[in-house]
């Protein structure tokens, strides 16, 4: 990625996830909660920093991307309002736009299933991507 | 017409670097009125005060317009500086081109042009300006402190070591608050009784000091130096000139056995009877009768007190009797109470009786609490071999839950609970899940090291997503290490809840009586976060302990001493010069509709029939007078009236449009 690219994919992330990562005070209490935790590389505590850092291409190229779950523990419990949760399904939706275009209708879905995929993604997906 | 002098002040740069001050000295020279213009670096200093006053003198000046900073800085300054050029203080007029103009601004150009424009409001207002005269009023020497815990003990025996008299008004049974309830006191580890029940003594003994325990301010009138304060004294059901503080009827009460009612002292970890004193140490040691609970009260069987009470002390008859008194000063020590912890399901405190707060945790670390001291699970009563706790439970939070500020004293209280559980089960293993430690303060973190170093106490980095009760019994904490990058699934016998601290509930009540501010949290603010930190911005009333913010027992006892020097400083004081900006009614166009009086704050108009003569006028009618002692020149009357028959003097309709027209202009 070319740091324009960064720059527009950090402020894409802050766009649709609705959350301000400078709010993180690193308590956490996200990767206390998450069910994920040990499957995942890069810690649900660690993903504001990395949009803080720009180190977005990390972030999208994660295992963690998909290993979480969207059980929304860490949004809930989240003390901050950073809502790390809400972080990386803007980061997984980067990924998802890139392959699927802008508009995600819900006949599409069908083929979207994987093994990989958790259903609530899609679920999530679709609730910000109809039009 | 006024001969106007009009001074700009650089504030070194900080009015300078964005307001081009000689370009506003000469835009503003040509004004009606104006005489005189000059700028200077610092027009508030020894110099600068100089300089106005020789202009004064030499131009014959008769109102003044600095632009500077905001009045609420340095009015009094210039008003003094202008009094001793002879001229009276309420001709000069501030023009705040600092806080509203310089320091928020960035383009010089429009920074400067909004500059002239302030100042010119000012001068036109000046134009308009009449030699207003203070007038005078007693003080009355006598102080109330609202709140009978450490800071309003502090203060009170201050205040009445000082000479003066001053009542307590406490809420509960007993004085002591909070620190009553605690077990240890850090970082020395005194016992809280040991040091707190003489100074309770003292405040019951001092002929300086009277009680209302069992109390509640209901309402205040009047204002700095001459407060009129209701207070409620609930009916305690025990005559406490009679009674002997034996024991008797509490040791009897049938409801004492039966185990329904949970005492607050002991934070419902225990039961105490209907009939009760909060503790053994209570001052006055005279119990009340609760009655919500009483047998008696409720179906008009029992009086099982009255019949073995020796003193013959038990009225059941009593009433609620409201007392009133006058005061000088007030002081508003109404301390704290820890949130509510409902919100934070993933804790699990209503689930578990074994996730507990800290100040249970204090109940029952206490030679005088529900355990005896021992501290046992309250599930089954068995002594934790493993304990968790957990930092910063609504503390530091941005949402809806939390509050956003630290509480401050969570991180040496947990220190100190570890340190005291390791001292006297040193098999316990203690594990303190914190995000930081913060223990600024005369020797805070040697304390906090030696609970690591001496105790090894194990500090995790890394907050608790979840407390999981267990089937066995047990609790599952859930939680993170942030240094090693590693989730925690710890089994645990207890966890204990750091809960963030919260103003008392009642303080909003009272500050809405008092008419004292309070911020976004309910903590009371100061007249000056900086310099006036233990008095409100409400004249006469001042601010002692937790109820301004969270701070530990050595800060809320300093505090206590500052806000004592200050109301001492008052009641020394026999006549207090009274604002002469206040409300006048023009009997010509008022019609006695009484909009006035229903809006007036300080009850400061009534009404009276006046003979009213004028031009097709000739008659009596009913008019309003404003009593300018009461009178604190807010000015709602004047928006209220329908007629604009009251008119602020200093700030009358006409300056205001005045005013406004030269912005516009």
């Amino acid at each position: 990625m070319t740091k324009q690219e960064i720059e527009k994919n950090v402020e894409l992330i802050k766009e649709i996830s609705g959350c301000d990562p400078y709010k993180c005070m690193r308590c956490g209490k996200c990767s206390g909660s998450c069910p994920s935790f040990n499957e995942m590389d890069i810690k649900p505590h660690q993903f504001a920093s990395y949009i803080i850092n720009g180190n977005v291409e990390e972030l999208v190229s994660s295992k963690s991307l998909w290993k979480c779950l969207s059980c929304f523990a860490c949004i809930e419990r989240c003390p901050r309002n950073v809502e790390p949760g809400k972080l990386i399904d803007a980061a997984r939706q980067l990924v998802e736009r890139e392959r699927g275009g802008d508009h995600l209708q819900a006949e599409d879905i069908p083929e979207l299933l994987n093994e990989d995929v958790p259903q609530q993604l899609l679920v999530s997906a679709y609730r910000r991507y109809r039009r | 017409m006024q001969r106007i002098g009009v001074f700009v002040c650089h504030c070194g740069s900080n009015i300078a670097a964005t307001v081009d001050v000689k370009k506003v000295v000469e835009l503003v020279r040509y004004e009606p009125g104006v005489v005189f213009a000059d700028d200077y670096m610092y027009m508030c200093s020894e110099a600068g005060q100089e300089k106005i006053i020789e202009a004064i003198k030499e131009n014959k000046l008769t109102g003044l317009v600095i632009c500077s900073c905001s009045p609420r800085m340095h009015e009094k300054t210039f008003r003094a500086c202008a009094e001793k050029a002879g001229l009276n203080p309420y001709m000069v007029e501030i023009a705040n081109i600092r806080e509203q103009c310089s320091w928020i601004h960035k383009d010089r150009e429009e920074a400067t042009e909004k500059a002239v424009i302030l100042a010119r409001a000012a001068i036109a207002k000046v134009n308009l300006n009449t030699p207003l005269q203070e007038g005078e009023s007693p003080v009355i020497k006598r102080a109330l402190v609202i709140g009978g815990g450490i800071a309003g003990i502090q203060t009170a025996l201050d205040i009445a070591d000082a000479g003066y008299p001053v009542d307590i008004v406490e809420r509960e049974p007993s004085i002591g608050g909070r620190m009553s309830q605690f077990d240890k006191t850090f970082p020395t580890l005194d016992c809280a009784s040991c040091i707190l029940t003489p100074k309770m003594v003292e405040v019951n003994q001092h002929p300086n000091i009277t009680l209302y325990t069992y109390s509640e301010v209901e309402g205040v009138s009047g204002y700095v130096g001459n407060f009129e304060v209701q207070i409620k004294k609930k009916a305690r059901s025990v005559d406490m000139a009679a009674c002997t503080g034996c024991g008797e009827c509490q040791a009897k009460c049938p409801l004492g056995k039966m185990g329904k009612i949970p005492s607050e002292f002991d934070r419902g970890l225990k039961n105490r009877p209907a009939i009760y004193m909060p503790f053994a140490q209570a001052v006055p040691a005279v119990p009340v009768i609760d009655r919500e609970n009483c047998t008696y009260f409720k179906t008009g069987k029992c009086g099982v007190c009255a019949k073995i009470c020796p003193s013959k002390a038990i009225n059941y008859e009593q009433e609620d009797e409201i007392v009133t008194e006058k005061y000088g000063a007030i002081v508003v020590a109404t301390g704290f109470d820890i949130i509510n912890l409902d919100k934070y399901g993933e804790y699990a405190y209503n689930e578990s009786p074994d996730v507990i707060t800290s100040i249970e945790l204090e109940r029952l670390m206490n030679a005088a609490g529900p355990t005896g001291g021992h501290l046992e699970r309250m599930s089954d009563h068995k002594q934790p071999k493993d304990i968790v706790f957990i930092q910063c439970v609504g503390s530091r939070c941005d949402d809806e839950k939390g509050k956003p500020y630290c509480s401050k004293v969570c991180c040496m209280y947990t220190a100190k609970h570890a340190m005291l559980i390791k001292d006297h089960w040193p098999d316990t293993n203690v594990t303190v899940f914190y995000i930081d430690v913060r223990t600024p303060g005369k020797n805070f973190d040697e304390f906090y090291r030696r609970a690591v170093e001496q105790y090894h106490v194990n500090y995790i980095k890394g907050q608790v997503g979840k407390v999981i009760p267990q089937p066995d019994g047990s609790l599952m904490v859930q939680g993170v290490d942030l240094l090693d990058n590693k989730q925690i699934m710890k089994k645990t016998d207890m966890v204990v809840l750091a809960a963030a601290i919260e103003p008392n509930k009642g303080v909003r009540k009272i500050a809405t009586m008092l008419t004292a501010s309070i911020d976004n949290n309910d903590f009371l603010t100061e007249a000056h976060a900086k310099l006036r930190p233990v008095e409100s911005p409400t004249a006469g009333i001042f601010l002692s302990g937790m109820a301004q913010g969270p701070k530990d027992i050595p800060e809320t006892v300093s505090q206590a001493g500052a806000a004592a020097v200050k109301v001492v400083g008052l009641l020394a004081k026999d006549k207090l010069k009274t604002n002469p900006c206040t409300a006048k009614c023009d009997p010509m166009f008022c019609n006695g509709c009484s909009t006035c009086a229903n809006v007036c704050p300080y009850g400061a108009i009534t009404y009276e029939d006046q003979l009213v003569r004028g031009p097709g006028v000739n008659e009596t009618r009913r008019v309003a007078i404003v009593n300018i002692a009461l009178c604190q020149g807010c000015g709602a009357c004047t928006t209220a009236c329908p007629s604009g028959a009251m008119d602020l003097q200093g700030f009358s309709n006409r300056q205001i449009t005045t005013e406004v027209d030269a912005i516009c202009q």
